[in-house]
């Protein structure tokens, strides 16, 4: 580590004001407080507040809490690949597909994603944004593994210019990054990210009864073709693979096609378990974000009107993004409701939104990723009416 | 039940500003505060549940073909349809001039802060869009009242969420060149995106 250190203090003076490369002075100072935490962490102005844990750090968390899913999904990824062509395989080769598979994605992503932040850096005069550190492994996350690589590097490239740094960067930006280069590929290329395309097959032929059809599609055609219970049809999908495929456990344990990292609701409680236990994540908004889903869910299976509808209310938790989504891009502590009332009400919503859009909406078989862009754009509104309220109270306790 | 499903078609599918984008000017620019865009967005709501009833009393009674049957038999092949757009602005300026006594009367304040764009709404093209939407859907009067509420009340979500973006993004450093409508126009065009949860959806 020492080694390290040295080099650093021998390059700096070239970067800092004054030397010749002093243009590039916050590209270096990118790498060098990545590696190591500054001395001061405080703004020149304003609160002055020491403290180890800056912005770097906190995104490295989360980053971390996101390993499991990355994990899990490469080699899921490669589990579904010689699943779905019926050949058995070693582990070897399992993580040997996956990684094929994930990590172009994740480098054509980071750095798409990187370049661009460090283009505008230079020019702009500010420092390197650290939230895309967390956006460039959220982006490789949310996409099925078959998605072209060219989509990859035109997605991040929409969200963090459109999305990001027109705002001024991390921080200040109101949708979240990941999901706006998500909703961009959604728009742009249905193709691509819509219908059979979560199992990566090569050129290989599936297995003779093999449906690429991930359980929110399923649930919504048995729904709308009127073909009975949603269970019996998720129970009769993809037999041909193994005998219970879209049973509860395995949606939950995540051995089921899907986005790369959103399949396991297991990794995903991981995740979250590290997030909420270092205080990175707002347990707040985590939390009522099952609440609204599951209330919805309990609302509709009152109702009952069709089969999608009969449902059972913690299937919704299981099956698609919601999990991944609640726990790593609503907490999102930048486009989240900043104040704690807000975010209950935030969570809560994206809850409801999710399962209603899952429910009515034929367009789209998925509905956190719009759920949350919708209450992103709501929630500075949230906001302003909760401190009015807060305003209001104190104000009527201070005339008393 | 279908009116409530009218209503809410009008708030969230078919919202005036993310799926048609009508009555931008007024959105765009009455949008940096909260309070202000509140008071626009209640004011295009009353004249909107005013204009298109009284629009719709004035298609179904004047202006679609055979309307005037009512006053002589003779008058049954008579069509004013071509004075649609002339009679429908003429509803909505006179209206406007009433909502503009009212508020000056009641809230000075508010008035002050509308400004130019209170009289303004009688170009508002959500407005006269509604009218017309309703006459080319041919609504019953029940149905164009709902519709007309369910439209307002959506103009006045978009417009009072942009608002509260606004002032967030006071704090946000946003490049010279696209400061003011610039960037409010990217974040038109992103929340579109956000509004898209509701389109396909049939009720």
């Amino acid at each position: 580590m020492e080694v390290i250190r040295k080099v650093i203090d021998k390059y700096k003076p070239n970067f800092t004001k004054g030397g010749k490369l002093e243009r590039f002075y916050y590209i270096f100072e990118a790498f060098e407080t990545f590696l190591y935490a500054p001395d001061i962490t405080a703004p020149n102005k304003g609160a002055q507040i020491r403290d180890a844990i800056d912005m770097k750090r906190m995104m490295n968390t989360v980053i971390v809490s996101m390993l499991p899913c990355l994990l899990f999904g490469i080699y899921n990824v490669g589990y579904q690949h010689f699943l779905a062509i019926g050949q058995e395989a070693t582990i070897g080769e399992i993580v040997g597909i996956g990684l094929l598979k994930v990590l172009p994605i994740v480098v054509v992503s980071y750095a798409t994603g990187l370049g661009i932040e460090f283009t505008f850096c230079t020019i702009r005069r500010h420092p390197v944004n650290e939230g895309f550190l967390v956006t460039g492994m959220l982006i490789p996350l949310v996409v099925p593994p078959t998605i072209p690589l060219w989509q990859v590097a035109l997605a991040t490239a929409f969200a963090v210019i459109i999305g990001k740094e027109v705002f001024g960067g991390t921080g200040m930006n109101i949708l979240n990054v990941a999901l706006t280069a998500r909703a961009f590929l959604y728009f742009a290329y249905p193709q691509q990210i819509s219908g059979d395309v979560w199992t990566y097959l090569g050129d290989k032929t599936p297995v003779d009864g093999f449906s690429g059809a991930t359980p929110l599609a399923v649930a919504y055609e048995a729904s709308s073709n009127n073909t009975g219970a949603v269970i019996d049809a998720l129970n009769q999908t993809n037999t041909v693979l193994s005998a219970d495929f879209y049973s509860f456990t395995n949606m939950f344990m995540g051995f089921i096609p899907g986005s790369i990292g959103e399949t396991s609701t297991l990794m995903v409680i991981l995740g979250a378990l590290l997030l909420i236990m270092t205080g990175v994540g707002s347990w707040k908004v985590i939390v009522s974000v099952f609440l609204g889903a599951l209330a919805m869910g309990f609302g509709f299976n009152a109702i009952g009107a069709n089969a999608y509808m009969q449902l059972p209310a913690y299937y919704h938790l299981v099956i698609g993004g919601l999990a991944f989504g609640a726990v790593f891009m609503a907490s999102d502590p930048v486009t989240a409701a900043q104040t704690e009332r807000g975010k209950w009400i935030y969570g809560f919503l994206i809850g409801v939104l999710t399962v209603i859009i899952r429910v009515f909406n034929p367009a789209y078989p998925e509905g956190i990723m719009l759920a949350i862009l919708l209450m992103n754009v709501f929630a500075p509104l949230i906001d302003f009416y909760v401190v009015k309220g807060n305003k209001k109270r104190r104000l009527k306790r201070a005339t008393v | 039940m279908e009116l409530v499903n009218l209503g809410i078609k009008a708030i969230f599918i078919e919202n005036m500003i993310f799926a048609y984008f009508l009555g931008m000017c007024s959105f765009l620019a009455v949008s940096k505060k909260v309070s202000t865009a509140l008071g626009l967005g209640m004011a295009v709501i009353f004249v909107l549940i005013i204009t298109v009833p009284a629009n719709w009393f004035l298609q179904e009674f004047i202006l679609s073909e055979g309307a005037l049957a009512f006053i002589h038999p003779s008058f049954a092949t008579v069509d004013l349809t071509f004075l649609r757009f002339i009679m429908f602005i003429a509803v909505i300026a006179a209206i406007v001039q009433l909502v503009e006594m009212i508020i000056e009367k009641f809230s000075p304040a508010l008035y002050g802060s509308l400004g130019i764009f209170l009289p303004l709404i009688a170009v508002n093209c959500a407005i006269l869009g509604s009218s017309l939407f309703m006459a080319q859907r041919e609504y019953t009067i029940s149905e164009s009242v709902v519709f007309s509420l369910g439209s307002g009340i959506g103009w006045l979500l978009a417009i009072v969420a942009l608002a509260a973006i606004r002032e967030k993004l006071k704090y946000s450093h946003v490049p010279d060149g696209l400061k003011g409508l610039g960037i409010t126009m990217l974040l038109t065009g992103l929340m579109g995106v956000a509004f898209m949860s509701f389109m396909g959806i049939s009720l």
